[in-house]
């Protein structure tokens, strides 16, 4: 079947198994490989996109279903070579390590924020719970997603560290 | 100003974040363009006899290229267990199943396909029949060998460590208290966000290229070598982007070789990804111990005698799982001076996933088992746990302690650890809110737990002392490039590696390159695993930049016509000049451009080295409920000499939340068959951020003189260090309503059942605990 819709403010239109998952679609049709397959329950966060600008699973959604709507993915966040203000907390704030589910949760991170741009630390946990992280423990990234929504571009100097 | 000891970001997250690492899923390498797609048929049952397999239906799927089973790859090599000499020899693992599958998941057939699409269609027309034995899955029942998993052998026990004639009957002589309890330290999944994968391609000069994610590709040429009979120079392993690991992708196991083995049988490229199903089934799980401790002492807390006796699951083949008992029996006695302490392991086979390394791998296991021990020596003799700690903590050294079980720890300050995270906690004040909760007779109580930790960090094995060998080249174009035989997927290491080499070098650490993972261009390398990283392989880039300045120094004595005696690096410059003219000189990039100038250089160390440290965790349990929440850790990590603040604490914070998921939730289960009831993310209580609190890191740092940049390992510590003071944080919110001891995880069932058996029958719900006077 066709499908026609927009990737990072590309008109596309492709011929698609009426199976295919959008995660596939983005990955193997459109070339797009930030977002990731980590489970196959719709568990763990690491294909997450923006459709019509909210987080969704990208694996539970059928590319098919995404026709005429405007998807988003971590290339599409910024412009060339730069970082959307959420990418940069990320990195300042070292709120990634082996970055698999990255892409997945910085798009659940502008999707929270869009929704709640001023979230508690406990807004933001509930709010990325259905996004996975295995290396960081988390800590990092709930820093991360909270500079962002103070507006905190710069590289941080703020830590963690208790001076016992 | 020194880039050591600062908090650089990461130089490798740009890419992370907007286009994604790039991992084995999302090579893109004209090698392999037009690959099949391999995938597994895997036993759905734990323990059958496999009576016939009849391909027909799935070579006439849509894109089926061929099917293969156990017949088909006859010519592969045998897998012997682990640890030759240690681990029981008839205990032989084939490709794929072949007279018997013994764990569910355990590959049966491959069917290799066009599409991927097609492939999970196809793998369930290949029809198996399977004549189903009894599982083998509680411990005893596998000890009592009355179902054997492997005939030949003559028993499931797969290996001993001491054994319990050894053991002194008089060790608790003269102990005015005596506490001996039993518990699991439970199977943990692994479960790295990406899972396992391959692709292999061989050329037309009979070369194989291999792209697998792992923590060392030496490691994995090595075993493609010796599982498909080739020479070491026709093997290439590259290592893409590696999406965590966690000790559970070192080497190949028999899915990478097969996939291999395929693209040569159908002369094109093939690859597999696995589902995340297939991972939780079939990547080697962690952990996996019962402990059996016995501590006694006198009643003002002095601790007298240890017995540690384990039994290691070590799942249905030996891989390194089987012999991780021998570092849980090395660190049993941990940071503390215990005049009397014994322990001894059997390490035995069951029908379910092999049990592997899983950070930590033997270590959090004995501080686990230790540190409960110490909280049920404490309740019996109603002493503040960590005052019974301190009063049995080794003193300060600086020179070398030999502990009884052959532990040779470099440095240590321990008492200083515990008295940080005590302050740091506010332990007095927690003391006291706890005592209010429980006086006010609270719903919701207090729990401290206190876990003194010491672990060891880059070892050697039998082929000698800990090495790791790295070359440093500096580019006409004032950039350079470090190559290193360790392999980071996650920690860091192209900055940590150019921040060391950026020092001696004046290089900014922007113009390095460092590179990993490419056998051909990095033959010899230990991989990244056991903490190993920094202290050998950051110290081999170190002494490497160190003598590409030596060599430097010839070059620009020549082109400075001056005694190279005379010269100066001065690395705000990167230049060398002559002393006393700084107008004379020359910068160290020129002297790259007649001749290439790089150094290689293989750092070794005396041996290895003992982080310590100690985690205070704070949990609120609602005794009406059972369900306990974390609501704080506080963790003094002391590695050593800190290179990046911002890397080793990341390692921290995520050692601390695998550490606390295992107190508090994780744990892989199987039903008396075998059956594994965790097998998707829906199931296997995988860690998120809504069961953590953020975590409280003070810092202490203790040199080491093991290495010049006096660093230890950080990478496991967080977990090691974590689960005992969660366990027991757990336990001391319902200390005061009689419980002792509530197994890991530590759910709100279980929480609950203490709580009920405690106010009905004073005695504890799982096991038993004694005391004697």
């Amino acid at each position: 079947m066709q499908v026609e819709l927009t990737v990072n403010g590309v008109l596309r239109s492709d011929e698609v198994e009426p199976r295919l998952l959008l995660v596939h679609y983005l990955r193997e049709v459109c070339g797009l490989r930030a977002a990731n397959i980590g489970c196959d329950t719709t568990s763990c966060g690491a294909c997450t996109v923006l459709l019509d600008g909210e987080s969704v699973k990208s694996c539970t959604v059928l590319a098919a279903q995404a026709a005429g709507q405007d998807v988003v993915t971590a290339e599409g966040l910024a412009g060339d070579g730069e970082l959307h203000p959420v990418q940069q907390a990320f990195r300042n704030e070292h709120g990634l390590q082996c970055g698999f589910c990255t892409p997945g949760m910085v798009m659940a991170a502008v999707g929270l924020l869009r929704e709640n741009p001023n979230p508690t630390e406990d807004e933001v946990r509930e709010g990325l719970e259905g996004n996975l992280c295995r290396c960081t423990g988390y800590h990092n990234i709930i820093r991360a997603v909270l500079a962002a929504a103070n507006g905190a571009a710069e590289p941080a100097t703020a830590q963690a560290e208790v001076t016992a | 100003m020194s880039i050591l000891g600062t908090r650089v970001l990461r130089t490798e997250d740009p890419r992370f974040l907007t286009t994604g690492g790039v991992y084995t899923e999302d090579v893109t390498d004209e090698q392999l363009a037009g690959a099949c797609h391999v995938f597994f048929v895997r036993s759905p049952v734990a323990h059958a006899r496999i009576s016939g397999i009849d391909k027909t239906a799935a070579l006439g799927a849509p894109g089926v290229l061929a099917v293969y089973t156990a017949d088909d790859v006859i010519e592969l090599p045998l897998i012997d267990p682990l640890a030759a000499g240690l681990t029981n020899a008839k205990m032989t693992r084939t490709m794929l199943a072949s007279d018997k599958a013994r764990f569910v998941g355990e590959p049966v057939a491959v069917v290799v396909t066009e599409d991927p699409y097609q492939g999970e269609d196809a793998i369930e027309l290949v029809d198996v029949d399977y004549e189903v034995l009894p599982a083998v899955v509680d411990l005893d029942d596998a000890l009592g060998d009355g179902e054997l998993l492997f005939e030949d052998a003559g028993t499931n026990v797969v290996a001993t460590f001491g054994d319990s004639a050894s053991l002194k009957q008089d060790l608790f002589d003269g102990c005015e208290a005596v506490v001996t309890h039993t518990f699991m330290n439970q199977r943990l999944a692994p479960a790295p966000m990406e899972s396992r994968a391959a692709a292999a391609a061989w050329g037309e000069d009979g070369r194989l290229t291999c792209w697998v994610p792992n923590q060392g590709a030496q490691g994995v040429r090595d075993d493609m070598v010796k599982y498909l009979k080739l020479d070491e120079g026709q093997v290439r392993v590259i290592t893409p982007d590696v999406g965590g690991a966690f000790g559970a992708k070192f080497g190949a196991d028999p899915e990478h070789v097969l996939v291999a083995w395929v693209a040569k049988q159908l002369g094109r490229p093939a690859r597999w990804t696995e589902t995340r199903f297939e991972n939780l089934v079939a990547m080697t799980h962690g952990r996996a111990q019962r402990h059996t401790i016995t501590i006694g002492g006198s009643k003002d807390g002095d601790v007298r005698a240890y017995r540690l006796e384990v039994i290691q699951d070590s799942g249905a083949y030996a891989r390194i799982g089987a012999i991780l008992p021998t570092l849980t029996i090395l660190m049993a006695s941990g940071p503390y001076d215990i005049p009397n302490a014994e322990a001894i392991a059997t390490a035995v086979a069951t029908s379910t996933t092999p049990i592997g390394a899983y950070r930590g791998a033997g270590r959090p296991e004995a501080t686990a088992a230790l540190e409960r021990a110490f909280d049920l020596f404490a309740a019996e003799i109603g002493m503040d746990p960590a005052e019974v700690r301190r009063r049995n903590l080794l003193k300060k050294f600086t020179e070398p302690h030999q502990t009884s079980f052959g532990a040779l720890y470099d440095s240590g300050d321990y008492e200083a650890a515990l008295d940080k995270a005590l302050e740091a906690a506010g332990y007095a004040e927690l003391r006291a809110e706890q005592a209010r909760r429980r006086a006010n007779g609270d719903v919701t109580q207090l729990g401290i737990g206190v876990a003194c930790y010491v672990e060891i960090t880059g070892g050697g094995d039998e082929s000698g002392p800990p090495s790791e060998n790295a070359t440093v080249e500096v580019h006409p174009d004032g950039t350079a490039t470090i190559l290193t035989g360790t392999s980071p997927h996650g920690q860091g290491h192209s900055t940590a590696w150019a921040m060391i080499a950026s020092e001696e070098l004046g290089i900014p650490i922007e113009n390095f390159t460092v590179k990993w993972g490419d056998t051909d261009l990095i033959p010899e390398g230990g991989g990244t695993g056991g903490s190993r990283s920094l202290q050998q392989g950051g110290a081999a880039v170190q002494q490497a930049s160190k003598e590409l300045i030596d060599v430097a120094r010839e070059r620009a004595a020549a082109a400075l016509e001056a005694n190279a005696s005379d010269l100066r690096f001065d690395p705000s410059r990167s230049a060398f000049a002559v002393a006393g003219d700084p107008e004379a000189s020359v910068p160290l990039a020129d002297l790259a451009k007649d001749e290439r100038l790089f150094v290689h250089s293989i750092f070794a160390a005396p041996g290895a080295t003992f982080p310590f440290g100690t985690h205070i965790a704070v949990a609120d349990v609602d005794t009406e409920t059972g369900k306990a929440v974390l609501s704080r850790v506080i963790t003094v990590d002391d590695a050593g000499i800190v290179l990046n603040p911002l890397l080793a604490e990341g390692q921290r914070h995520g050692g601390i939340a695998q550490g606390a998921a295992q107190a508090l939730l994780e744990e892989v289960v199987y039903d008396a068959e075998g059956n594994p009831l965790t097998a998707s993310f829906a199931d296997y209580p995988f860690v998120s951020a809504t069961e953590l609190p953020s975590f409280e890191l003070a810092s202490m740092e203790t040199p080491t003189t093991y290495n010049p940049l006096g660093a230890k390992g950080i990478g496991e510590a967080g977990s090691i260090g974590a689960t005992p003071a969660v366990q027991n944080a757990i336990v001391d919110a319902v200390a005061h309503l009689g419980v002792r001891h509530v197994e890991m995880p530590a759910t709100a069932m279980r929480i609950w059942r203490a709580l009920q058996a405690a106010k009905s029958a004073h005695s504890e719900p799982e096991s038993t605990t004694t005391g004697s006077a």
